[in-house]
C-alpha cells in the first residue's frame, strides 16, 4: 500500500519534472527541473532495491552532468526572449508522433509484462544478506571486468576530448615555457660586441 | 599451253601497270608511269587481236582458263577463271583496243596535267576490272568487274578533284549505278536461289528446264525466270545508263575526254549489253524480262536522241548520241537478235571513242573550250580532226546502200537491228514499237551528230572574239588554267603568248593516231566483220556462245550468199557448249528470209532525211538554230532540260531522302531516343537528385525527427504483425 | 494495488516520450537538446532496473552502470561543442547551422 503511494508519487514528480524541462522559459530553470527528475528516479530505483544505482545517479548524474549543465548555462551570454520562437510551429505534428509512439511502448510494456519472461514474478531486490551494493560488485569485476576497462578508456577519451574543444590560449596570459628555459644555451643568449669606447653600440 | 599464259598475261598486265603507276607513280615519275602503263595496254591489245585471230580464222573451240578458287562457301563457290569464247574474245578486242588506244591519246590530251601517273593508274585500273568482267565465268567474278569499272569510272570522272562539280558528278554516278547494282545483285540470288549455281557453263543448261517455274509473293505468282532476268537487267540499266538510271551519264563528262572515250562510250557502259547478250539462254526464256528490255531499250534511244537536239556542250551531245546507240543495242537483245546487239557494240566501240577523242582534240584545239555555240569554222584549222569526226558522223548515222551492203560501220550494224525488229514485230508487238522508234532515232541521230559536225566545223567562226581569259559557260574543265596557266605547246608550230593569240590549232601526234586507227575501224569494221557476227560465219563464229542463234536471221545473210542455205541448221551445228538449241530453234519459229524492201530502205531513208534537215539549219541556213534555241519554246525547254528528270528525281528521291533522314534525325533519334534515352536518363537523374538534395536540409532536429519517425513505423509494422499477441 | 512491471516500464516510456518529443521541439536551445536526451538516458536506465529486479539478474543493474557512464562523458563532450559553438557564433540557436545542407 505505501509503495503504491510512493511509487505514484515519485512517477508523478518524475514525469512532471521531465515535462516541465523542455517547456520551461529559462534554461536555468530546466537544468533544476532536471535535477529534479534525477532525483525522483533515484527514488524510484530505491523502490526497487536498486539502492546503489539510486546512489549513483544522485551522484554522476546530479553531482556531476547536471551541476554540469548548470555551469554551461550561466557561462553562456544568451538571449532568452529569442529561444521561444518557432516552438509552436511543429508541436502538433511532432506531438501526434510522439502520443503514438508512447500508445506503441505502452501497448509493449503490457504485453511484455503480462506474457513474457517477468510475468507474474515478485521483484526480487536483492539476495538473502547480500547488499546491492556487493551484488554488483560480484560480478562487475568478474564476468564484465572488460566492459568495466572500456568504460573507463571512454571517461579518459571524452575528457581529453572535452579539453581538445575546448582549450584556447589567451594571448594576454604569460606563461613559461619550463624547456626553453632551461635548454637555453649561452650562444642564444650571449654575444660579445667589440664597441669603441665613449661611442655605445649602434645598430 | 602457252596461249593461257598469254591470256592470263593480258588480263593481269593492266593491274600490274596500274599498281606500279598508282603506287610508286611519284617516285619513278610522269614518263615512266606512263611508259609502263601504255605498253602493258599495247601488250594486252596484241594478245587480244591474236586471240581473236586464232578465234575467228584459227578455228579454236571454246575453253575455259581456271586461275584460283576465290570463295568456297557451302554450294556457292567461284573460282577466278578466264572464259575464252566468242563473245569474251570480241570483248577483249574492243577493250583492249580502244583502251591502248585511249593510253596513247592521254599522252597528249593530258600532257600539261600534274596528276598523269594517277590518271594512267586509273586508266589502266578500269581495263583490268573490265577485263575481268568479260572473262568471268561466274556472277561473282562478273559482279566483282562491274564493281570495280564503277569504282574506276568514280575516280576518273573525280579525277580533277578540285572542281566540286566534278566531284558531284561522281558520285552520281556511283550512286546511280549503286541503285542499278542493288538489282543486279538481287538478280544473281535469285539465279543462285533458283539454281544453286553461279557458274554460267553449270547454269545454262539448267535453264530451259526451269522455263515454268514460279514464285509466290503478295497473293501472286511470279514467273522466277522473269524475275531473274528483270533484276538482273536493272543492273544493266544503271551500268549502261539506260532510262530511269540514265542520269549520270551526261554529268559525267565532267571527266577528262579520254575517260569519256574508253569508259562512257566503248567499254563500261556496254558492260550491260555484253552481260544481257551473255546471258541469253536466261532471256530467252524469259519473254517478259526480254520485252521489258525491248521497251526500255527503245525509250532510252528516242529519249537520248531527243535530248541530244538540244544540248550545247560538245561532249553532253556525243554521250546522249552514246545513250541512245545504247538503246539500240539492248532492243536488239530484247527481241532476241543478241548477235545484231554484239555486232553493233563491236562498231559503236570504234566510232564513238572515234567520236569522243576527236571531239577532245577540238577542245584540246581550242584551248579547253566545249561550248558548240563558241566554236566554228574550224576545218581549216584542224584538218585531220575535221576528216575523223566527218568518217565518225557517217559512220554514226549509218549511211550507206542497202543493196550494195555498202556502207560505213554503223550501217551494218544498225541496219541489223532495225531489221531484227521488224521480224520480231510479227510475234511480238513491243518489237514493233521498238522497230518504229529505232526508224525515228535513226532520223534523230542523223540529225544531231550533224548538227555537232557542222556547228563545230562549218560555218562562220565565233571563237574569234569570244577569247581572252574568260572563263565560258556550261562544264569546263580547264587543268591548264586550273594548274599552270601555261599554253600547252607539245609539239606546235606557233608558240603562243599568253592570253593573246587563241586561234585552234591541230592536236599533237599521240593524239592523232589514235584517231587514225579508229577511223580505219570505223569504216571498215562493218564491212570487214559483218559475215562473221551476222552472217554466214556466224555460227562459226559464235559457236553457240549466244543463245537461239539461227532464229533471227537477217537480210544480210540472204544477199552475201543467196544460195539460201538453211541458216537455221547451221546456226545450231556448232559444239554445244550451251545445249538445247533445238527447243529455242522451234520456239523462234524459223528465219525470216525476205524483208519487205521498204524495210530495208527504210533506215538510210529516215538518216537521209535526218542529215538532210541539218543541213538545212545549220550549213544552208546558218543561225537559224541558234534561233529555235532562242525563242526558249516548251518543247526546246523540255528537251534542254532532260526531260526534267533531273529535277524529279531531286523533288521526289533526293528531297524525300533528306526529309526521311531528318525525320529520323531530328524526330527520331534526337526527340525521341536521345530524350529518353541518354539525355533524358541524365536529366531525370539531375532533377531527382535536386528534389532529394532538398532533404538534406543541413538541420539536425529534421534529421532527428525523421529518426522518430522512422522508429514511429517500424514499431507500428511490428506491432501490427504481432497483433495477436495484444490480448486482453 | 501492486506494483507490477508495466508501471515502471509506463513512467519510462512517457519519460522517453517526453525526452524525444523536446529534441525535435527545442531548436534554439541547444541545452535543452541535451537534456532532453540525458532524459531518454535516464528513462533507458529506469527499464533496464526494472527488468532487471523483476527477472532477478543483476547484469541489468550493470548495464544501466554502464550507460550512466557513457551518459556522462557524452555530455561533457556535449557541451565542450556546444561551448566552441558558441564561441565561434555568438548563439546556441541551432536552426540557424544549416551549413551540411545537402
Amino acid at each position: 500500500m505505501l509503495q503504491a503511494i510512493a511509487f505514484y508519487i515519485l512517477a508523478a514528480v518524475t514525469v512532471l519534472a521531465g515535462f516541465l524541462v523542455i517547456s520551461a522559459r529559462n534554461p536555468v530553470h530546466s537544468v533544476l527541473f532536471l535535477i529534479l527528475a534525477f532525483f525522483s528516479s533515484a527514488g524510484l530505483f530505491v523502490l526497487l532495491g536498486a539502492e546503489f544505482l539510486a546512489m549513483l545517479l544522485v551522484v554522476v548524474y546530479v553531482g556531476a552532468v547536471a551541476v554540469l549543465f548548470l555551469f554551461v548555462v550561466m557561462m553562456l551570454d544568451v538571449d532568452f526572449a529569442r529561444l521561444r520562437e518557432g516552438y509552436v510551429q511543429y508541436l502538433p505534428i511532432g506531438g501526434l508522433i510522439a502520443v503514438l509512439l508512447l500508445i506503441e511502448m505502452i501497448m509493449v510494456s503490457a504485453a511484455v509484462a503480462g506474457r513474457g519472461a517477468a510475468a507474474g514474478r515478485e521483484p526480487v531486490a536483492a539476495s538473502a544478506g547480500v547488499s546491492n551494493a556487493e551484488a554488483i560488485g560480484r560480478v562487475l569485476y568478474t564476468d564484465y571486468v572488460y566492459f568495466f576497462q572500456a568504460a573507463g578508456i571512454v571517461l579518459l577519451i571524452a575528457m581529453i576530448g572535452a579539453i581538445v574543444l575546448t582549450l584556447r590560449h589567451r594571448p594576454s596570459v604569460r606563461r613559461q615555457k619550463i624547456h626553453e628555459q632551461v635548454g637555453r644555451r649561452r650562444k642564444d643568449a650571449v654575444a660579445v660586441i667589440s664597441a669603441p669606447s665613449g661611442e655605445g653600440i649602434g645598430e | 599451253m602457252v596461249l593461257q599464259t598469254w591470256l592470263t598475261v593480258l588480263v593481269f598486265a593492266p593491274l600490274v601497270a596500274a599498281a606500279i603507276a598508282g603506287l610508286f607513280g611519284k617516285r619513278i615519275g610522269a614518263v615512266p608511269s606512263m611508259a609502263v602503263t601504255t605498253g602493258a595496254l599495247f601488250l594486252s591489245c596484241a594478245i587480244a587481236w591474236w586471240n581473236f585471230y586464232l578465234h575467228t580464222w584459227g578455228g579454236q573451240h571454246p575453253y575455259l582458263i581456271e586461275l584460283f578458287r576465290f570463295i568456297h562457301i557451302g554450294d556457292f563457290t567461284s573460282t577466278w577463271s578466264i572464259r575464252v569464247d566468242a563473245l569474251s574474245s570480241v570483248m577483249l578486242v574492243v577493250v583492249t583496243t580502244v583502251s591502248a588506244l585511249v593510253h596513247l591519246y592521254s599522252w597528249g590530251y593530258m600532257a600539261e596535267d600534274p596528276g598523269k601517273p594517277r590518271f594512267f593508274a586509273y586508266l589502266s585500273l578500269f581495263t583490268f576490272a573490265m577485263l575481268s568482267l568479260v572473262t568471268a565465268n561466274d556472277f561473282m567474278q562478273l559482279f566483282f568487274g562491274w564493281e570495280g569499272v564503277g569504282l574506276a569510272s568514280y575516280l576518273l570522272i573525280g579525277f580533277w578533284f578540285h572542281k566540286a562539280s566534278a566531284n558531284a558528278a561522281a558520285i552520281k554516278a556511283f550512286v546511280v549505278n549503286r541503285v542499278g547494282d542493288f538489282g543486279f545483285a538481287l538478280g544473281i540470288m535469285t539465279v543462285f536461289w533458283m539454281f544453286g549455281t553461279i557458274r554460267f557453263d553449270e547454269l545454262f543448261p539448267l535453264i530451259p528446264a526451269a522455263a515454268d517455274r514460279t514464285w509466290n509473293f503478295a497473293g501472286y505468282s511470279w514467273s522466277a525466270l522473269d524475275l531473274a532476268g528483270g533484276l538482273l537487267f536493272v543492273g544493266a540499266m544503271g551500268k549502261s545508263a539506260q532510262f530511269f538510271l540514265h542520269t549520270w551519264l551526261p554529268d559525267a563528262m565532267e571527266g577528262p575526254t579520254p575517260v569519256s572515250a574508253l569508259i562512257h562510250a566503248a567499254t563500261m557502259v556496254t558492260a550491260g549489253v555484253y552481260m544481257v547478250c551473255l546471258l541469253s539462254p536466261l532471256y530467252e526464256h524469259a519473254p517478259i524480262a526480254a520485252q521489258i528490255v525491248t521497251v526500255i531499250g527503245a525509250v532510252t534511244a528516242l529519249y537520248a536522241a531527243t535530248v541530244g537536239l538540244a544540248q550545247n556542250d560538245i561532249k553532253r551531245v556525243i554521250a546522249y548520241s552514246t545513250c541512245s546507240q545504247l538503246g539500240y543495242m539492248f532492243f536488239a537483245a530484247g527481241v532476241g537478235a543478241y548477235n545484231a546487239a554484239m555486232f553493233h557494240l563491236f562498231t559503236h566501240a570504234f566510232f564513238k571513242a572515234l567520236l569522243f577523242l576527236g571531239a577532245g582534240s577540238v577542245i584540246h584545239g581550242m584551248h579547253h573550250e566545249q561550248d558548240m555555240r563558241s566554236m566554228g569554222g574550224l576545218r581549216r584549222y584542224m584538218i585531220l580532226t575535221y576528216a575523223a569526226m566527218m568518217i565518225g558522223t557517217v559512220a554514226i548515222t549509218g549511211l550507206g546502200i542497202p543493196g550494195l551492203k555498202l556502207g560505213f560501220a554503223g550501217f551494218y550494224s544498225k541496219d541489223s537491228i532495225i531489221e531484227a525488229a521488224y521480224a520480231a514485230g510479227e510475234t511480238d508487238p513491243t518489237a514493233m514499237f521498238a522497230f518504229w522508234i529505232g526508224l525515228l532515232v535513226a532520223g534523230l541521230t542523223a540529225f544531231y551528230s550533224w548538227r555537232l559536225a557542222f556547228m563545230t566545223f562549218e560555218g562562220t567562226p565565233k571563237w574569234a572574239h569570244a577569247h581572252g581569259h574568260a572563263h565560258h559557260a556550261d562544264d569546263h574543265a580547264t587543268p591548264a588554267q586550273i594548274e599552270t596557266h601555261s599554253e600547252p605547246d607539245l609539239s606546235h608550230d606557233h608558240g603562243h603568248g599568253h592570253g593573246h593569240d587563241h586561234k585552234p590549232h591541230e592536236s599533237p601526234a599521240p593524239m592523232l593516231i589514235p584517231l587514225a586507227v579508229l577511223s580505219v575501224g570505223a569504216i571498215f569494221a562493218g564491212w570487214f566483220f559483218y559475215p562473221y557476227f551476222m552472217g554466214d560465219h556466224n555460227a562459226a563464229f559464235w559457236q553457240g556462245s549466244i543463245w537461239g542463234l539461227g532464229g533471227h536471221e537477217t537480210v544480210g545473210a540472204e544477199s552475201l550468199h543467196p544460195s539460201g542455205t538453211d541458216h537455221a541448221a547451221t546456226g545450231h551445228g556448232a559444239e554445244a557448249a550451251a545445249a538445247g538449241h533445238g527447243a529455242a530453234e522451234a520456239a523462234h519459229g524459223g528465219g525470216h528470209h525476205d524483208f519487205p524492201l521498204w524495210v530495208l530502205w527504210a533506215p538510210v531513208v529516215f538518216s537521209l532525211v535526218g542529215t538532210l534537215a541539218a543541213v538545212w539549219v545549220y550549213l544552208l541556213r546558218e543561225g537559224m538554230g541558234a534561233r529555235i534555241a532562242a525563242t526558249r519554246g516548251p518543247l526546246w525547254t523540255f528537251l534542254y532540260n532532260k526531260w526534267f528528270f533531273d529535277e524529279l528525281y531531286d523533288a521526289v528521291f533526293v528531297r524525300g531522302a533528306r526529309f526521311l533522314g531528318d525525320l529520323f534525325w531530328k524526330g527520331g533519334d534526337q526527340r525521341i531516343i536521345d530524350r529518353f534515352g541518354p539525355n533524358g536518363a541524365a536529366w531525370a537523374s539531375l532533377f531527382g537528385g535536386r528534389r532529394l538534395s532538398r532533404i538534406q536540409t543541413g538541420y539536425v532536429y529534421h534529421y532527428a525527427f525523421v529518426m522518430l519517425l522512422g522508429v514511429a513505423g517500424l514499431l507500428t509494422y511490428v506491432l501490427f504483425n504481432a497483433r495477436d499477441l495484444f490480448g486482453g | 494495488m501492486t506494483i507490477g512491471l508495466e508501471h515502471y516500464l509506463t513512467v519510462a516510456a512517457i519519460l522517453f516520450t517526453i525526452g524525444v518529443f523536446g529534441i525535435f521541439v527545442n531548436r534554439k536551445n541547444v541545452i535543452v537538446i541535451l537534456m532532453s536526451i540525458e532524459m531518454i538516458l535516464l528513462a533507458v536506465n529506469i527499464n533496464f532496473v526494472a527488468f532487471s529486479v523483476y527477472l532477478n539478474d543483476v547484469s541489468g543493474q550493470i548495464l544501466a552502470m554502464f550507460v550512466l557512464t557513457v551518459a556522462a562523458a557524452e555530455a561533457a563532450v556535449g557541451l565542450a561543442i556546444l561551448v566552441t559553438f558558441f564561441r565561434n557564433r555568438g548563439g546556441i540557436a541551432v536552426d540557424a547551422a544549416g551549413m551540411m545542407k545537402g
